[in-house]
């Protein structure tokens, strides 16, 4: 594609203006699938050697490694899909970052604008379709729009609350000549303007709130992750200053080092009993780039009775939507961060933090009640104890983790300490199965060098398997880390607490031998089945300089507590020492049994 | 049009929402381009909101601009909510809350009003009554035959609403509303 731009005036194909629009975008990898209505983007892709292209199985996991990408590396993940089928198979991931907010830029083939609406061969309304699992998507008609959608389309993406946009390109536009105009010359169109500074009387005001609160506490979420590494820097900052404990969301884990001295650990539905129970008996709480989840408030009308909250939040629509709030901040969180720690330094009496002592003892007491103990086991390996050997061999180096979901993800979130923002993905609001492989894959193409592990279990593993054999054809040394009990233990977990233990289709009778399935896909296979060869294993899975699939074979009938049961408050959680077979089986009363 | 239930947000309302539920009319400002409509309604639908009339068109020609005027139900938490959540979509440029406005401006309600085809069929007493009638509410003919009229009527909503009742046992034969057009009083625009 080079040079020939010079020749024509600036005049190129359509699939020219793809390849050099993502180009001047930024973008070194992209992850797709061809098919009919993409094959000139492709014929474009494989003239050049700007842009790695990265050939999934499928185009779900294209999504989920361009996701895994972009929550990693803070830029915008990339994939390509062709028409039709290709476009809804992608679907699932759009919906995935749009809940979790994570940029995502889908460029999909369209069949010719001639045959729209006729019932082509692989034709389906894309952009209708997609309509609502994205942030904004766009049908290019003519191929002069088309440099100027694919930047808007990157603009929209990652700015604001970031999403998954969609960009639906004919073929006969990707044929088309037509004029490439760069980045710098694209007049943004319309209207679209999200407010970065917050209101600094509102922040003065937040300040205020909190320097005079006795039992206050800090909720951050995935929006500091997402705001840039420089957020977490100055939430740091702010815990170090106020001295306020802390806790995250499962999306926020990581901008708050585990290890820190403020560190409650997660919160909400499986998160600790520390955390819970301060969110509850808080005076002042300042949730930062949270959204108030139903997994984190449990029952809406206990959830935190008696405090004043600050909300800090970049979409408008999140304030107020669930839980009424006393200070909102509408802004980005990094800039209200900013000025934040800046009011705090120049009002607050700083060094003052003992009226918050009688505060940390409470939390002392609720923490010496170790909500996340279990008993441990000599000859089957629990699914805690195998993360937290994961964790303890794998803390010093340069690690990436992703997870699929259900249990396995819970014990990752509670058990492996995250010291820096960017180092977890997990599908939290979509709760996507299958997500963690994918992504694990988008993580290692981003950061060869890292050490890469999907935390997974035996059940979502299966979802998108066959992307096993991108990570071989790429040589990303990927770790799938199974805790394999044989069950889809969540599902199982609920069907205990609500259903009368009747575990209807959460066992799996035909498990594949996941050694063989490594071997088979050209990667490498390991079982382990004692406790005592868990360290080994580990550390040969770790050695291997190829994709592992690591069968662990777990206790089968394990749960993941503690658990804040449906339709109870943060103060009614269920306890691991307190969870008996009768307390799980009346856990969740009428009322609770309609929610999910 | 979306049947009425309780409003959606989280599946943790377990209470009943105790705020009232109140009629608003929004006006939204957008970019006239394809698939905008289809956003809105989306949301809509999507969220559970509730729609009671929705008119559109192009209002300014040369800014690309129309404009979407909404009556939406709603307790004022969930009418703050559909105005957030409409705010969020790209080419939405604006979104006034007429109802919220007009009593800040002091008012009781925007002007409001809407235009109705009504054909009425039959003959004898009937036919001569629904000529009568239609006088009376200032409605116009703007069909007939020996058979029937059609009437043309514009004006509040209950004021149509009224006439409809009124015709039905004259001969209604069918209806056509635009639903409903509204701008909030004085000099100032949205």
């Amino acid at each position: 594609m080079t040079g020939k731009d010079t020749q024509n005036d600036g005049k190129m194909t359509g699939a020219e203006i793809v390849l050099r629009a993502l180009k001047d975008n930024g973008v070194e990898h992209i992850f797709g699938y061809p098919g009919g209505a993409v094959l000139p983007i492709y014929d474009e892709i494989f003239q050049q050697d700007d842009i790695q292209h990265i050939l999934v199985r499928h185009e779900q996991g294209a999504g989920h490694a361009a996701e895994g990408y972009a929550r990693s590396t803070g830029k915008p993940g990339v994939m390509l899909v062709t028409s039709g089928p290709g476009a809804t198979n992608a679907v699932t991931p759009l919906q995935d970052a749009l809940m979790d907010s994570i940029p995502l830029v889908c460029l999909s083939g369209q069949v010719s604008t001639t045959l729209i609406g006729s019932d082509a061969f692989q034709e389906c309304d894309t952009v209708g379709i997609t309509r609502p699992c994205t942030k904004h998507n766009w049908l290019v008609k003519d191929v002069n729009d088309l440099a100027a959608t694919i930047h808007e389309a990157f603009r929209i993406a990652t700015t604001g609350r970031p999403g998954p946009v969609v960009v639906d390109i004919p073929k006969d536009v990707q044929f088309a000549t037509g004029t490439y105009t760069p980045p710098a010359a694209t007049q943004p169109k319309g209207n679209y303007k999200p407010k970065m500074q917050g209101d600094l009387d509102r922040i003065r005001a937040a300040v205020e709130l909190m320097a005079s609160a006795r039992r206050p506490i800090i909720y951050s979420g995935g929006g500091v992750v997402n705001s840039g590494p420089e957020a977490s820097q100055l939430l740091r900052e702010l815990v170090e200053l106020t001295g306020f404990p802390i806790t995250s969301t499962l999306m926020g884990l990581g901008s708050y080092p585990a290890s820190g001295k403020n560190w409650l650990g997660m919160l909400g539905m499986h998160g600790t009993y520390e955390a819970n129970m301060a969110m509850h008996d808080c005076d002042v709480m300042v949730c930062i780039g949270a959204r108030f989840d139903d997994r984190i408030t449990g029952r809406l009308n206990a959830f935190s009775p008696n405090s004043k909250k600050i909300h800090i939040d970049i979409d408008p629509s999140s304030i107020n939507k669930t839980v009424r709030v006393d200070v909102p901040i509408l802004g980005d969180v990094g800039r209200v961060l900013e000025d934040m720690v800046r009011l705090w330094r120049a009002t607050a009496n700083k060094a003052d933090k003992s009226h918050l002592k009688d505060w940390w003892e409470n939390i002392a007491r609720w923490r010496a009640r170790n909500s996340l103990a279990y008993r441990p086991n000599d000859d089957v390996i629990m699914p805690q104890y195998a993360i937290q050997r994961l964790y303890e061999k794998t803390k010093h180096l340069d690690t990436y983790i992703t997870t699929e979901v259900g249990q396995h993800q819970m014990w990752a979130a509670q058990f492996y300490g995250f010291e820096k923002p960017n180092r977890w993905m997990t599908s939290g609001g979509l709760g996507t199965m299958g997500y963690g492989l994918p992504a694990a894959l988008g993580a290692q193409i981003a950061h060869p060098e890292s050490l890469v592990i999907d935390i997974a279990g035996d059940a979502s593993v299966q979802m998108t398997m066959q992307e096993m054999s991108a990570a071989v054809q790429y040589n990303a040394p990927i770790k799938i880390f199974i805790l394999n009990n044989q069950y889809m233990g969540m599902v199982r977990q609920w069907q205990q607490l609500l259903h009368g233990n009747r575990l209807s289709n959460s066992y799996t009778e035909a498990m594949p031998d996941f050694v063989l399935m490594a071997q088979a896909f050209g990667a490498h296979g390991i079982r382990c089945e004692k406790p005592g060869d868990l360290d080994d294993a580990i550390q040969e899975m770790i050695d291997v300089k190829k994709p592992v699939l690591f069968d662990c074979r777990v206790a089968n009938l394990a749960n993941c507590f503690p658990m804040i049961p449906s339709g109870k408050a943060h103060n009614e959680m269920l306890l691991p020492d307190e969870a008996t077979d009768e307390a799980v089986a009346n856990a969740i009363d009428a009322k609770g049994r309609q929610l999910v | 049009m979306n049947a009425q239930h309780q409003p959606t947000g989280s599946a943790y309302f377990i209470d009943k929402e105790t705020q009232a539920v109140e009629n608003h009319t929004l006006s939204v400002l957008v970019s006239n381009e394809p698939g905008v409509l289809a956003r809105v309604i989306g949301l809509f639908s999507g969220r559970g909101y509730n729609i009671e009339s929705l008119t559109v068109s192009e209002t300014e020609h040369e800014a690309h601009l129309s404009r979407i005027t909404i009556v939406t139900r709603g307790t004022p938490h969930v009418l703050e909510q559909i105005k957030a959540q409409l705010e969020r979509i790209v080419p939405v440029h604006r979104v006034v809350d007429l109802t919220v406005r007009a009593v800040e401006l002091g008012a009781d309600r925007p002007v409001e009003r809407e235009l109705a085809l009504i054909k009425v069929a039959g003959s004898g007493d009937a036919r001569v009554e629904s000529l009568r009638l239609a006088e009376a509410f200032r409605a116009k003919v703007i069909d007939a035959t020996v058979g029937h009229f059609i009437f043309e009527i514009t004006g509040k909503p209950s004021k149509i609403d009224q006439f409809i009742a009124i015709m039905k046992p004259m001969g209604l034969i069918e209806v056509c509303r635009t639903g409903i057009a509204a701008l909030n009083r004085g000099p100032q625009g949205m």
